[in-house]
């Protein structure tokens, strides 16, 4: 076995551990971080398939914003823990029926009867001055510049579909709301008064007066 | 050399155990939420060992907008997740039964 399958396989894994770990676990907390772990895995396997931008892209973006949002989310929430896991032991063997069989027939068609090296060939190798980078950047911004736009406007309108689902609008009576349209029509006259002192303050009198200034 | 079977057969165990998560905790709404992101993990998968092994870079791309997708699909779940806790309290997946059609 080489090194490079000895990585792959460890990857693989850790990442196949951690998802049986991340469907078992009882607590959602718990879950959502071995779901962090399956990610980092995954990120270690897409480097092995020579996909560094994505890879590294997935430690970023997934595991950095998307996970990240589910365990806020799930930590807001209070849970019942007890009643989620009803039906665990109910459904655990239809679950493991059903999954051997899928997995039965997807091996049927993906194994490597169909996908070893001797039918797909060695992969290519790339030289030095190979830029994984580059190579999905040219493309991305002239043959899909259309399809990269389209996924920003989609980024927007989860954003704003997310704020609008979410935001709630209590009575102002209730909340401390800003009321930005008066704290942009103070003046200064309406809250400074200049007071006319006399210069001279008598030396019994300063001591009174810089304790007043301390009060206000 | 690693084969673009074992790619393939990551991609379909990690697919079935999120799968066998969907059946085991159908009653966990965020569960299945994370079911659902461990599912277009492992379809990337596939694309990107394709990939690399048919050396075109278009599955990569796809897998880029695929993770776009995911993201946004993700903040709209979690978003109608908390909107289905301040109303109910809980989030069984078994309430929410009455958006008849």
């Amino acid at each position: 076995m080489s090194f490079a399958q000895l990585v792959f396989y460890g990857f693989a894994g850790i990442a196949v551990l951690a998802a049986v770990m991340m469907i078992t676990v009882r607590n959602p907390v718990k879950a959502a971080l071995w779901l962090v772990l399956t990610f980092v895995s995954a990120a270690g396997v897409w480097l092995m398939a020579q996909a560094e931008f994505l890879g590294l892209v997935l430690i970023l973006v997934y595991v950095g914003a998307v996970l990240v949002l589910f365990l806020f989310v799930v930590m807001m929430l209070d849970i019942n823990l007890a009643e989620m896991k009803e039906g665990f032991a109910q459904y655990l063997p239809i679950g493991i029926i059903v999954s051997l069989v899928v997995f039965g027939l997807i091996y049927l068609v993906v194994g490597p009867e169909h996908f070893g090296l001797d039918k797909t060939g060695l992969p290519p190798v790339h030289g030095e001055d190979y830029s994984n980078t580059k190579a999905i950047a040219v493309p991305l911004y002239t043959q899909h510049a259309y399809a990269f736009v389209l996924a920003a406007v989609l980024l927007l309108v989860g954003i704003v579909a997310a704020i609008a689902l979410t935001l709630r609008r209590r009575a102002p009576s209730e909340a401390l709301y800003q009321d930005i349209d008066a704290q942009v029509r103070v003046c200064a006259e309406d809250r400074l008064t200049m007071v006319k002192m006399a210069p001279e303050v008598e030396p019994d009198r300063v001591e009174q007066g810089e304790a007043e200034e301390k009060r206000s | 050399m690693i084969m673009l079977s074992d790619y393939l057969l990551f991609a379909a165990v990690l697919f079935v155990i999120s799968m066998a998560g969907i059946f085991l905790n159908r009653k966990n709404l965020v569960l299945i939420l994370m079911c659902i992101e461990l599912m277009l993990l492992a379809v990337n998968t596939n694309l990107v060992a394709f990939s690399h092994y048919l050396n075109d870079v278009q599955g990569q791309i796809f897998v880029f907008f695929i993770l776009t997708v995911a993201a946004a699909e993700a903040a709209i779940g979690l978003a109608i997740l908390v909107l289905v806790f301040r109303h109910r309290r809980q989030i069984r997946v078994d309430d929410l039964d009455e958006l008849k059609g």
